[in-house]
């Protein structure tokens, strides 16, 4: 069971990932918005049960990066293959992509409409086609691994944000994704609830989800990352295992970047 | 503080240096104030009326109205019939254009609200542009124009338009084939109503089957296959009970088949178009309130771009749109008064303005006028609660 | 794995920013994406070229290219043309001009509405502008205004009298949309304050009236000014016509003006007149001073739209007979002489309207923008 010192105290490093087969491979994708380079030649690749926080200033592009491995943004040059189906335009291959990977994002995104439970048993019942009873079952598996079973008949706007993001960790994870995906999930959150939000996600973790995580919590990523990626300006700077990426960087801007986050 | 302390002041001052003392007086004080104009403006009017030997009385409403009114769809009227029926024909005539234009307003602002969203550059340019110029100019001009481009520039009947030999536009209005109903018609009408029974039944079934085994059907396509597929073999079965009644040109004018006088058609389609350009904004702006991160999470669960719609975007931005709509829905109805302008008989054309002209009685006819709309708002706005009342999010 | 075309590596961080590829910029790219993206899309391009080449260039030959611009009457106006009706005859227009602007103002007399008007701009210009040097003092001028331009107008005091009933056309526009917008503003902010006040007796006499004046008609408050006002009225008095239009006009905008304030005092947090008690400022001052700014900013549009609304319907008085464009060009269409020109009349009326409402709502735009600085932190 995972407890709030795990997150905070450093470790030697999460165990290494079992298998070596790629999940993710990213080769040479660029971006434009418009006139502007977002990302630059991304080289990527992600093992089964591989656990990736990518962190970098405000800016730098790890949102669309990770929001192109589900195809939210476009990529305009390269090759993204994600589960030996590579995302092109066709949108079958998108529809299964989606259904494969799960995202957390960091307003929620929430139906506001919808009951907690509905959320989450939305995409079950109309993606996945199931009866509605299994749909419900699942849903409130999941509502007890992140602990709010009881507030399943609630509406999000009646929950606090670290029970609204809980929601919606559950929400994906009842598609059984392969992959999960978390755009900075606790920067809008307050502090007391940002513990509750990551004891969620390092339980995940722990139960060898393929995790991309974009966050400045260094905490939860010396203890459950395999890998630290840091990019500035659209670009991957430096990879490495946390305990050398965090002691030893090797590269100005990432030395500049860490005495930032460090020094609060 | 340095004041005087309340209690050493006088009694007035210390009831006004009281809250709710003063709120008490200044609320008896606007009472009073209040009633007293009322009583003022009611003795002038006893007065002025008693001066020019009138009475107020609703006794002129079963008297004859004496007067045609050229467009009355429903009731057989003639100027024989009293100014109460006279009002009831004004009436339907006001709800008629209203209802009309309501359906096409929708239609038509619906599908430019969608045009106005599309990517597509040109069409949402082109639409923006009508939009604008349409919404800035007052609605009187626009039911003129159109008044004024039937009546003045299409041909007169014997040069009519022709529409394919059966519906004909010309500058006495717009006349269609109306439908005759033959023996039979009623068979196939009750079969229409119990082929919409059994769609809704359908929609019943197909939802429980999903709720039970998550079989998803295509409810939409396969309601109007049964209703149009049933009212179709009867239709065929029982010989085509349907025949067209064609207009046809006789002496100045067409006979027969369905006409749309330029009075009617020139306010229905002002109307429609300019209360139209509001919808498009107000279903824009409704999609648009809708987060894009509520889009982002449902492609994200995989929900394909039309299932997004359904269940995620519309339930949300109709409680955005709808109240907006509805009093546009309100407004067009308020606005068909200017049918006035052009001769078309609705509530305020007949007894506010031919039985008042005819009567002298101002203040009952403006009385009645007043309260027919008082009562469409009165009904709106009971909706408008509570359908706002069901549809707030429950929040914390 | 290297493609060809693939760019040479870079070391980390000094990747430079490369131009995206042709397909996506560009006018190809532009209109890749902006009309061609999907087949559904190529169609709905195609319509729309369809559509404005069968419109743009029969609608400038009618207005412009071939229309005629000097005559005396539509025979000559038409007879001047290849074909009778092909366009535009703007020879109408330009002749009654005047007509149009002032009405049936008494010729001799028309520097005094030119004048007015001058007055106007000066007195807008501080109004809409609040970077004007000296704005402060412009306010008394701006007070003084309705007094000075009502003596201009309509006579006396050593300015020979003109009936009201003179006034007409554009300039009857003007007076009665500005009237109703100085004064619909302040008496629909005390109506909203009423219907949100704490006193039952005060909140129903406010909404009653509200409601009511939403509920009807404006056509139909007309003409309880025009028919049934004069009852109401002591024996023996009664009062200008237009005079009993402006406060219709006024009164009926008001009402709606206080259903936008009501929306936007409802949008101030309760905790800003909280906080404004716990300073010890009256119901009065906090209003003015904490509330009502807040809340007026957030119905900008809301307001600008009403007014707009109340400009374009200054036109219904010409139901009851007065002269505005509109009626003119009523009255006009009735000349035998020229008669049938319609559509001339219209457009030029309705283009009027648009120019004044449009710029209307562009200002709107552009306050709203000005004072969004102050929300922007929120997001
Ligand atoms: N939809 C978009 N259109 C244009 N520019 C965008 C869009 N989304 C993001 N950007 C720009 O791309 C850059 C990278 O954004 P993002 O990936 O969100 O950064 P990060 O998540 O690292 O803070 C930023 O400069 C941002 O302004
Ligand atoms: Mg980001």
């Amino acid at each position: 069971m995972a407890t709030a010192s795990d997150t905070a105290g450093p470790r030697s490093g999460a165990p290494a990932v079992n298998t070596s087969e790629t999940i993710i491979s990213i080769e040479g994708m660029h971006k434009w918005f418009g006139q502007f380079h977002v990302l630059k030649d991304i080289n990527l690749d992600v093992k089964r049960g591989e656990r990736i926080v990518i962190c970098g200033p405000s800016g730098s592009g790890k949102s669309t990066l990770i929001r192109c491995i589900n195809r939210l943004e476009e990529h305009q040059q390269g090759s993204i293959v994600v589960e030996g189906t590579e995302l092109t335009g066709n949108l079958k291959n998108i529809e299964i992509i989606r259904s494969e990977v799960g995202m957390v994002f960091q307003s929620f995104n929430l139906f506001p409409h919808l009951t907690v439970l509905e959320n989450c048993t939305l995409a079950l019942v109309w993606v996945r086609k199931m009866p509605r009873a299994k749909a419900q079952e699942i849903a409130m598996g999941y509502l007890e691994r992140v602990r709010i079973p009881e507030q399943a008949e609630k509406y999000p706007g009646q929950l606090s944000g670290g029970q609204q993001q809980r929601v919606a960790i559950a929400r994906s994870l009842c598609m059984n994704p392969r992959i999960m995906l978390f755009d900075e999930p606790t920067s809008a959150l307050d502090p007391e609830m940002i513990k509750e939000v990551l004891d969620v996600m390092v339980e995940l973790a722990e139960s060898g989800m393929t995790m991309l995580v974009v966050t400045h919590e260094m905490g939860f990523a010396t203890a459950v990352a395999h890998r630290v990626i840091f990019m500035d300006a659209g670009e991957i700077i430096e990879q490495n295992e946390p305990s050398e990426f965090f002691n030893h960087p090797r590269h100005e801007r990432t030395k500049l970047f860490l005495s930032q986050i460090l020094s609060h | 503080m340095a004041a005087v302390p309340i209690e050493d002041r006088g009694l007035l001052a210390r009831l006004w240096g009281n809250q709710e003392t003063r709120s008490v007086i200044v609320q008896i004080a606007t009472m009073a104030i209040v009633f007293a104009l009322l009583a003022l403006v009611l003795r002038n009017v006893a007065i002025n009326l008693e001066a020019i030997g009138k009475e107020f009385s609703f006794d002129f409403l079963t008297a004859p109205a004496a007067y045609d009114i050229t467009f009355s769809p429903f009731i057989d009227y003639t100027s024989r019939d009293t100014h109460f029926t006279a009002a009831a024909v004004g009436i339907l005539n006001t709800l008629l254009v209203a209802v009309c234009g309501i359906a096409a307003a929708s239609v038509l602002g619906v599908t430019m609200g969608i045009l106005r969203l599309s990517r597509n550059w040109l069409v949402n340019r082109i639409v923006y542009v009508f939009l604008e110029f349409t919404r800035n100019v007052p609605v009187l001009l626009h039911i003129l124009l159109v008044h004024g481009i039937v009546v003045t520039t299409l041909p007169p009947p014997r040069r009519a338009i022709d529409l394919g030999g059966t519906a004909f536009v010309s500058n006495r209005g717009f006349f269609a084939p109306s439908p005759v109903f033959e023996e039979g018609s009623g068979i196939v009408a009750a079969v229409f109503v119990i082929a919409v029974v059994a769609a809704l039944a359908f929609r019943r079934w197909a939802k429980r089957v999903q709720v039970e085994t998550g079989k998803i059907y295509s409810v939409f396509w396969i309601c109007t296959a049964i209703i149009g597929g049933a009212t179709a073999v009867a239709f065929l079965a029982l010989g085509a009970p349907l025949s067209w009644d064609l207009p046809a040109l006789k002496g100045f004018n067409f006979q027969g088949g369905l006409a749309l006088r330029p009075e009617f058609l020139a306010l229905w389609l002002a109307l429609s178009y300019y209360t139209a350009c509001f919808i498009a904004e107000i279903v824009r702006a409704g999609i648009l309130a809708v987060s894009h991160g509520q889009t982002e999470a449902a492609y994200a669960l995989g929900l394909r771009p039309n299932r997004n719609l359904q269940l995620v975007v519309l339930p949300q931005a109709l409680r955005i749109i709808v109240p907006p709509l509805v009093s546009q829905y309100l407004n067009l109805t308020k606005n068909s008064s200017l049918a006035i302008a052009i001769g078309y008989m609705d509530i305020v054309a007949t007894i506010g303005g031919i039985s008042l002209m005819q009567t002298g009685k101002e203040m009952e006819t403006m009385l009645i006028v007043l309260g027919v709309y008082l009562v469409f708002s009165l009904l709106i706005s009971a909706f408008m609660n509570w359908f706002n009342r069901s549809i707030r999010y429950k929040e914390r | 794995m290297t493609g060809p075309g693939a760019p040479a590596p870079y070391a980390p961080g000094t990747h430079p920013d490369l131009p995206p590829p042709v397909r996506t910029t560009g006018v190809v790219g532009w209109a890749r994406q902006n009309l061609f993206s999907s087949p559904f899309n190529v169609v709905l391009t195609l319509l729309g070229v369809w559509f404005l080449a069968s419109v743009i260039p029969p609608m400038a030959e009618w207005a412009l290219v071939k229309s005629i611009w000097t005559a005396e009457s539509r025979a000559e106006c038409w007879g001047k043309m290849a074909v009778p009706e092909e366009a535009a005859c703007w020879a109408f227009i330009k002749g009654r001009l005047s007509l149009f602007v002032y009405g049936f103002y008494p010729v001799e007399e028309r520097w005094r509405v030119d004048l007015s008007f001058v007055l106007l701009v000066f007195a807008i210009v501080p109004v809409l502008y609040d970077r004007l040097p000296g704005r402060r003092h412009w306010f008394w001028y701006v007070a003084a205004f309705p007094f000075l331009a009502g003596w201009l107008l309509v006579g006396g005091f050593g300015l020979a009298p003109v009936e009201t009933d003179q006034f007409g056309g554009f300039m009857l526009t003007l007076i009665i949309g500005v009237t109703g917008i100085s004064f619909s503003l302040p008496i629909g902010i005390a109506l909203a304050l009423g219907r949100t006040s704490s006193m039952p007796v005060l909140r129903i006499l406010c909404v009653l009236f509200i409601e009511f004046i939403r509920g009807v008609p404006l056509i139909a408050l007309l003409f309880v000014a025009s028919t049934m006002l004069n009852y109401f009225l002591p024996p023996g008095t009664s009062f200008d016509l237009l005079m009993r239009v402006l406060i219709m006009v006024t009164l009926f905008a008001s009402a709606y003006i206080a259903e936008v304030v009501r929306g936007g005092l409802q949008g101030v947090p309760k905790g800003q007149a909280e906080a404004a008690d716990s300073l010890g400022l009256s119901y009065w001052k906090a209003q003015r001073l904490i509330v009502l700014p807040q809340a007026l900013k957030i119905s900008i549009p809301g307001i600008v739209n009403t007014f707009i609304g109340l400009y374009k319907d200054t036109t219904l008085v010409l139901i009851i007979g007065m002269l505005d464009p509109l009626g003119i060009g009523r009255a006009s269409l009735a000349d035998a002489v020229w008669a049938g020109l319609a559509r001339e009349v219209y457009l030029f009326i309705a283009v009027f309207f648009f120019v004044c409402c449009f710029g209307m709502s562009r200002y709107s735009l552009y306050l709203e923008r000005k004072l969004d600085t102050g929300r922007e932190s929120e997001k």
